[in-house]
């Protein structure tokens, strides 16, 4: 006797929107077993983790700052994945938005009276999506055009971003006031952007974050590109017997990719940081790789994943404030919820039964 | 105690820190008795670190402080850290969160959280912040660092009776002015023993990354260096100069065990008295935004055990460097200073002012290679 | 001319090029045991996880026990054990492959620093160069031939065996057939999920090798994240190699010959920002991939097609 999963006839309707209850239960058990293994009261901070950061005004805003680079990047990446491209260079491309994006409000405070108008930040994300594209048309051009694995040319061309970046601070964009410090200026009032909240960090950049879920969805969903994507992503072939070129989806799904992190960038920068300094990103161009997967490439399921993963993050410096756990818990604990959201998506095309006979590893069941 | 937090409300008031003041001035009186009055109530000490801290460099240094605050007030005190927190757009969000929580005293400990720290003294005025390395203050927010090229200029000293082939090796982090500063100040101590003797730099980019070092490590040693000093934090180039039966020196923490006939000396960052004096300053109401440079003087910068293996003539050297370092009547960047391309940058008998050696970009002679920008 | 000159610039080659494989090892270690679950149809992007805690658990074997052998054979262990939970999850749970392996290493970080608390600052004996007396003090190639660590020679030896299996051998004949085609492979009979199991526990264990590599030999010491990165630019380098194990060992050897090369540049005074320098060997690695990449006939037979793809048996 044994538990055994059994194929579905088709997929569960119910389970797409019930497997994130089953993961969040068997968080609370492990979580609880975790905690409570550490010496701490599991109630107390499971609380903290994931409740206490959106009980307040300040905690929610930040929510939605940290989410909204995430969602950004995984818009893009979402794409690509849907068609096979396998960008996962967004850090990179999120860099050099930053860059495109700083350097021209950098001119802008350095060479207009005033420091430039109101079509300063509408200029700035026009070149922070500019900057991530360009960035992204490299792998797009060396796969089309030489057939080198996107992987590869978009991982390393992170790394040289980051140099790059590096250089810039270092050296040529440097604040002169700064003592040579390896950060830029601050960036004057008109290339920030606005507070949607007072008192909090809360700016605009969520609302291109939302605009962004909806562009998405109907590129995805709603239009003949989507349709395209998704054909030559399941089947190149078939793609390529119904006249749709893979050439062409590399390019839209890098494109889209590095736009979208590249816009993740400007608004980075524009926004919290408010000037160029080594390290704008921490990292989010690999996280929204699982924000992507998490929300099951689905712009809606995305936004959804961007904030619960920015949650998180909340959550896992709120364990160190709260508990005095350092971050190693916090990590483990991340991992932990992220495998059991990951592992309850079996349910959506299995059911669990109880076998009679001796349980069979289904792989070999057939 | 920690409670859960309450952003945007004002938790520790004027009114609860007159209290710790009095309490403060009880327990300096009477001793042990004050320490139950006080404990109702302990002040809040938060530390942001950059990395985390099992670094064993940086941040555990800090960490290390740390720990000596709670030793040296006991339940007066409670203390936080939050590790590994990067100098983006996180560091505000932590700095908030570790204010509005009812942190008293804000330490964070990297120069990347400069502009966060000030955002976030603005925010939360009523709270003490104390920034490392920076030098952006506020009425709320203090800065402090260390004079490690003083250190520097002894390691140098050691380093130029020591070599043999004349060619020091540096393994450095990331080109900004404290580790220019203090390569400066390595070369000057070099050559004030030894003025045949170079200094070939290596930059890794990182502050932290094993590998890295020992790849430069090896480098300098493939290309003639005998004596490794370094700019970044793990023991890796002390490991290289062991394996090669070469010299090297510590950096942050005495680093010995990682090579004991290797490790000359070390140049210890001790934040522990810095951070007790803060907090008492705090407790005791005296607390204002100062911008302190500790030194040798003030034990924030020390050296550790010299090697035994040391010949007496090079200790005795780098003791009277030390001691006429502590006593100011040696200035390790003093004149004449001259730059790589020959111009003198400072004449004989001139001293540096701190804003010089702030901003300083730009290599002393007898240093190879560039300060790259 | 004279001797000594020479005996110095032999010297420097030969340091040179002990550097290069010694930085190459823990990549080509670790990119051979993903390029065998690559091999089989799975992409575990978790490698650099399964890294760090194979470089802790080496360490805390080492440090408890003492014993250099029992500390490696720990590393392979706890990192296989990071690969079984990978493969539970999604082989037989089908969780999305990219989205778990990131997940694993965000895990492995946690997981190793977590153990690591009690041994930061320890030193250890670590795994030191060989020393042959007669062939080691040979200028040149006695060093780089018969100066190096058993792990070194190791990477050697694993990447030649791989190379064997995967392609001289009905093992890994019914491993290529896997991963091109689980469906067929399936149908005639192969046990698809327990031969990708296998596939990724070896990977784990040689993830966990790497790790070790790094906290026992290249240096021998324990500090959290020690990896900084190294995982991934294995992960690259599968790719690099177009699923060839001689070609991941000669990339592991061109991004470390490069890294070196351009810290020698440094150390000579090479009047180039050392941002710019860094870039070179990330650089180097897209150039020579377009150079190889070129035949795109050949590639495509290389790459597996079903990797990253889930296997539902009964569909």
């Amino acid at each position: 006797m044994g538990l055994r999963l059994e194929p579905r006839a088709e997929r569960s309707r119910v389970m797409v929107y019930l497997t994130p209850l089953v993961a969040a239960a068997l968080t609370v058990v492990a979580g609880a077993a975790l905690f409570a293994a550490l010496g701490h009261d599991p109630v107390r901070a499971l609380f903290a983790f994931f409740v206490a950061p959106l009980t307040t005004a300040f905690g929610l805003g930040e929510l939605f700052v940290k989410a909204t680079p995430l969602v950004l990047c995984a818009l893009g990446l979402a794409v690509g994945f849907r068609g096979n491209v396998w960008n996962i260079g967004a850090e990179g491309q999120l860099i050099l938005g930053a860059v495109f994006a700083g350097g021209l409000a950098l001119w802008a405070g350095e060479t207009i009276p005033g420091g430039g108008g109101p079509w300063l930040l509408p200029a700035m994300v026009v070149m922070g999506i500019l900057g991530g594209m360009a960035w992204a048309a490299i792998p797009a051009l060396l796969r089309t055009r030489f057939n080198a694995n996107e992987i590869l040319v978009s991982l390393m061309l992170t790394y040289v971003a980051g140099l790059l970046l590096g250089y810039l601070v270092h050296g040529p964009w440097r604040d002169p006031m700064g003592y040579n410090f390896p950060e830029s200026a601050l960036f004057g009032e008109a290339a920030l952007l606005p507070p949607l909240v007072a008192g909090t960090r809360l700016h605009i950049g969520a609302l291109f974050a939302l605009a962004a879920v909806a562009g998405t969805w109907v590129l995805l969903m709603r239009s003949f590109i989507g349709f395209q994507i998704k054909v030559v992503g399941l089947a190149p072939r078939a793609g390529g017997y119904a006249g749709f070129s893979g050439d062409r989806v590399v390019w839209l799904g890098l494109l889209c990719g590095g736009g979208l992190a590249g816009l993740a960038g400007m608004v980075e920068v524009a926004g919290p940081i408010g000037q160029l300094h080594t390290q704008i990103s921490p990292g989010y161009g690999f996280t929204a790789i699982i924000v992507a997967f998490l929300g099951r490439l689905h712009p809606l399921g995305i936004l959804l994943a961007g904030l619960f993963m920015a949650l998180t993050y909340l959550g896992g410096d709120t364990l160190q404030i709260e508990l005095g756990l350092p971050r190693a818990v916090t990590g483990l604990f991340q991992g932990m919820v992220l495998f059991f959201l990951l592992a309850s998506d079996v349910l959506i095309h299995h059911r669990i039964r109880w076998s009679q006979r001796p349980a069979i590893p289904h792989g070999e069941a057939g | 105690m920690r409670k859960v937090i309450r952003p945007g409300g004002p938790v520790l008031s004027r009114r609860t820190l007159a209290a710790g003041a009095a309490a403060g001035t009880l327990l300096a009186a009477s001793g042990l008795g004050a320490t139950r009055a006080r404990a109702a109530d302990p002040l809040k000490v938060g530390f942001v670190y950059v990395g985390p801290v099992g670094d064993y460099g940086w941040s555990y240094q800090h960490d290390q402080g740390r720990l000596a605050i709670e030793a040296e007030f006991g339940d007066a005190v409670a203390t936080t850290y939050v590790e590994s927190v990067p100098e983006g757009a996180d560091a505000e969000r932590v700095l908030s969160q570790l204010a509005s929580g009812g942190h008293g005293l804000i330490f964070a400990t990297s120069f990347g959280f400069m502009n966060a720290t000030l955002k976030a003294a603005r925010q939360f005025p009523q709270v003490k912040f104390e920034h490392c390395t920076g030098y952006k203050r506020a009425d709320n927010v203090s800065t402090y660092m260390a004079r490690f090229y003083e250190g520097r200029y002894i390691i140098g000293v050691i380093a130029g009776m020591m070599t043999r082939s004349n060619v020091i090796g540096y393994v450095g982090a990331v080109p900004i002015p404290e580790v220019v500063r203090g390569i400066n100040a390595f070369t000057q101590g070099l050559r004030s023993v030894n003025p045949e003797a170079t200094v070939k730099v290596i930059w890794v980019n990182a502050w932290y990354d094993p590998g890295k070092e020992r790849e430069a490590a090896e480098t300098l040693v493939a290309q003639g260096a005998d004596v490794l000093s370094q700019h970044t934090d793990s023991p890796a180039p002390v490991q290289v100069a062991a394996e090669k039966g070469l010299y090297a020196f510590g950096q942050a923490t005495d680093m010995r065990a990682f090579g004991p006939e290797a490790h000359l000396t070390a140049i210890v960052d001790d934040w522990d008295s810095y951070y007790v004096d803060r907090t008492r300053a705090v407790l005791d109401g005296t607390w204002a935004s100062t911008d302190t440079w500790g030194g040798l003087s003030t034990g924030m910068v020390a050296m550790s055990d010299y090697n035994d293996a040391l010949p007496e003539d090079v200790v005795a050297a780098a003791e009277a460097a030390r001691v006429a370092i502590a006593a100011g009547t040696l200035h390790p960047l003093a004149g004449p200073l001259t730059d790589q391309a020959g111009t003198v940058r400072m004449a004989e008998g001139e001293v540096p002012d701190d804003g010089l050696l702030l901003g300083m970009d730009w290599f002393v002679e007898g240093v190879q290679g560039q300060v790259p920008r | 001319m004279d001797a000594l000159p020479h005996a110095d610039w032999m010297a420097g080659l030969a340091a040179l090029l002990v550097a290069m494989i010694r930085a190459a090892t823990p990549l080509a270690l670790a990119a051979i045991g993903e390029l065998v679950a690559e091999k089989a149809g799975v992409l575990n992007l978790g490698v650099e996880g399964m890294m760090l805690v194979g470089a802790v658990a080496a360490f805390a074997t080492m440090v408890t026990t003492g014993n250099l052998a029992l500390a490696v054979l720990a590393a392979m262990v706890a990192a296989l054990l990071m690969a079984l939970l990978f493969g539970v999850l999604t082989l037989s749970l089908m969780a999305n492959q990219v989205a778990t392996g990131l997940a694993l290493t965000i895990f492995g970080i946690g997981l190793s620093a977590f153990i690591g608390k009690g041994f930061i600052g320890i030193p250890i004996d670590g795994l030191g160069p060989l020393s042959i007396p007669g062939l080691t003090d040979i200028p040149l190639l006695g060093p780089v031939l018969f100066g190096q660590d058993v792990l070194v020679y190791a990477s050697v030896a694993l990447t030649l065996a791989v190379s064997l299996v995967l392609y001289r051998s009905r093992a890994g004949l019914i491993i290529r057939a896997v991963g091109e085609n689980h469906a067929a492979a399936h149908a005639i009979g192969y046990p698809v999920l327990g031969i990708r199991y296998l596939c990724v526990l070896f990977g784990g264990a040689m993830a966990g090798l790497a790790g070790a590599y790094l906290s026992l030999a290249y240096t021998p010491m324990w500090v959290e994240t020690m990896t900084s990165g190294r995982g991934w630019i294995a992960l690259a380098l599968v790719v690099f190699a177009t699923w060839k194990p001689g070609r991941v060992l000669l990339g592991a050897y061109l991004f470390g010959g490069v890294t070196i090369i351009q810290l020698h540049a440094q150390g000579a005074g090479l009047a180039v920002s050392s941002h710019l320098l860094s870039m070179l060997p990330y650089l180097a690695t897209i150039l020579v991939l377009v150079l190889i990449s070129r035949d795109r006939v050949k590639i495509r037979l290389n790459a597996p097609a079903c990797l990253g793809k889930v296997f539902r048996p009964e569909s």
